[in-house]
């Protein structure tokens, strides 16, 4: 453990003029350090086997005309949007339930920045679980016909896979905007599973609350997205609710991130 | 180089830093010293950019440190050697560092080999580091963007002696081919062997600022004389302020041929004239923080 104190420790002198870390190479660190610890690898890993998992129980489940590429796509993207928000609380809470923000914040301090990239690195996941599960339910759509009675066919619109894409998107953002808000990871994944599910609950029970919860129960607003059928009421629904469950959050954790003290 | 200027960070009705001013210029080592809970790592934070100060400034090389485009290229920063991902390893938690600051992999390779992390220890989760291979490893991340200014809480805490020796070497040669440091500590002999400047911070406030050659005269001179009662008659007639220590001599507030002369006149033989032990630092310390915190009342 010694080492020779006439190796120079650092060059002192001037800097040649530094540019600031592009927001690409921001993104890229942010990916690294939702993978490169086991917590991380392994809820990344666990997306893509569970969705593997689905669609493998669709193979031997339920009706053959169900067999066929969109259904096994969208089948996929329940369990996968589950847990995507997860993925996008860890990527801020991380940093503060470890204390790794002292370091993050003194190498870039313009934390809007940091920000940025944490939420371009959870998009760029949500993206990466979609591929994976188009390629799983691209491999169930091969297999199924050779070893049971399956439609099989390939069906499906760029629009379909846009509303996937933007599903799991808006999943992997409200995370994000929960942990910003919120700054701690157990209060963040309780209350990001708790306080929707209240709301629907409230909102199924309460006649009065009916129509409101229509319009801001985010849990049910991003079922069209996945159905298909999203008429230009529903685009108005899944707008308001994602304002309450989405900007709202964003805007208030930006604010905290960019003023608080870090310790 | 750091400037400080009249930095105060209030919490409520607690004040964490009071006016705090201070230079530290490339070339030195500047000891940062204060007893625990004096505001040291409050005004360092602030310095980082990490604390919004509740009034006054802070540049780092002449530029306030949000505005450094980079600003680990400039200054390398240690506040918490533990305040690492412990799931990661210490060569994991360098080049993700590396990428931010645009250095490449030789870099880490170099700042592993220097700080004795290199071979099996750097592959190993920092979780499992005890806190001297964190120190080693804080410092090889503050060095890591090749800085001019280092920026160091407690760097010494956790090291065995052979690594402070180490670290010393290490920031001595930085200052010496004309880097800045500033390394704060509760301990004043281990900042006491390095450091060329001291500040000394109490309660949130400066108490002392100034070289270290300079801070120990202030400890005044030690006069020892074959007969103590007519050594201290005479002194006290010159006019000058005499304290008697417990092994029969004086410290004494003057310059030796005052003292001398002094002496001369009254016929008393000397038997030591000299500055007061380097244990006058400790003196000064311990005088200055206390000081202020009777004057404060109970903290």
């Amino acid at each position: 453990m010694s080492a020779a104190t006439s190796t120079p420790a650092a060059g002192t002198r001037r800097p040649v003029r530094v540019s600031r870390p592009s927001l690409a190479r921001l993104t890229a660190v942010e990916l690294r350090k939702a993978t490169d610890t086991r917590a991380g690898f392994w809820l990344l890993a666990v997306i893509a086997l569970v969705a593997l998992g689905m669609v493998l129980i669709q193979i031997f489940t339920g009706s053959a005309e169900d067999r066929r590429f969109s259904e096994f796509l969208g089948g996929a993207q329940l369990p996968v949007g589950i847990l995507l928000p997860v993925v996008g609380i860890l990527a801020v809470t991380g940093e503060w339930s470890q204390r790794t923000t002292l370091t993050t914040f003194a190498l870039e301090p313009r934390r809007e920045r940091v920000i940025a990239a944490k939420v371009s690195a959870a998009v760029l996941m949500a993206v990466g679980a979609v591929v994976a599960s188009v390629a799983w339910a691209a491999l169930a759509n091969l297999v199924a016909p050779l070893i049971t009675d399956a439609d099989g066919s390939w069906g499906f619109s760029a629009e379909g896979f846009g509303r996937v894409l933007l599903f799991q998107v808006i999943n992997v953002l409200v995370g994000t905007a929960f942990g910003l808000a919120l700054l701690s990871t157990p209060l963040a994944i309780v209350l990001f599973f708790v306080l929707p599910t209240v709301w629907t609950i409230l909102g199924s029970t309460i006649s009065a609350l009916k129509t409101p919860a229509e319009w801001l129960d985010y849990t049910s607003t991003t079922m069209p997205l996945l159905d298909g059928d999203l008429s230009g009421e529903a685009w108005g629904q899944l707008g308001t609710s994602l304002a309450l469950w989405l900007v709202v959050p964003l805007v208030f954790g930006l604010w905290r991130v960019i003023r608080s003290e870090i310790k | 180089m750091i400037t400080v200027e009249h930095l105060t960070k209030r919490y409520g009705a607690f004040t964490a830093a009071n006016d705090v001013s201070f230079t530290c210029v490339p070339g030195t080592v500047t000891g940062f010293l204060g007893p625990n809970g004096a505001g040291k790592s409050t005004t360092m934070r602030m310095i980082a950019g990490l604390t919004p100060p509740t009034s006054g400034t802070s540049t780092v090389n002449g530029v306030a440190f949000r505005d450094l485009p980079n600003p680990g290229r400039h200054i390398g920063v240690l506040l918490d050697a533990s305040a690492q991902h412990a799931g990661r390893t210490g060569r994991e938690i360098l080049s993700l560092s590396a990428q931010v600051l645009g250095v490449g992999s030789k870099r880490v390779d170099a700042m592993l080999e220097l700080v004795g992390l290199a071979g099996t220890a750097e592959k190993r989760r920092v979780g499992n580091y005890s806190l001297g291979m964190r120190q080693r490893l804080g410092l090889a991340h503050a060095l890591l963007g090749d800085p001019t200014v280092l920026m160091l809480d407690e760097p010494a805490n956790g090291l065995d002696p052979e690594g402070i020796f180490w670290m010393r070497g290490v920031l001595r040669d930085f200052a010496d081919r004309g880097g800045t440091v500033m390394l704060s500590s509760h301990l004043l002999r281990e900042v006491e062997a390095v450091a060329d400047h001291l500040v000394v911070i109490g309660s949130g406030k400066i108490v002392a600022d100034g070289s270290k050659d300079e801070l120990l005269h202030a400890g005044g001179l030690y006069v020892r004389g074959l007969e103590p009662a007519p050594l201290e008659k005479a002194l006290t007639e010159a006019g000058l302020s005499v304290q008697p220590t417990r092994d029969g001599g004086f410290s004494v507030a003057s310059d030796p041929e005052t003292v001398g002369r002094a002496a001369l006149a009254a016929g008393v033989v000397l038997l030591e004239l000299r500055a007061a032990d380097s244990g006058g630092l400790e003196e000064m310390f311990l005088r200055l923080t206390s000081n202020h915190d009777s004057s404060k009342g109970a903290a």
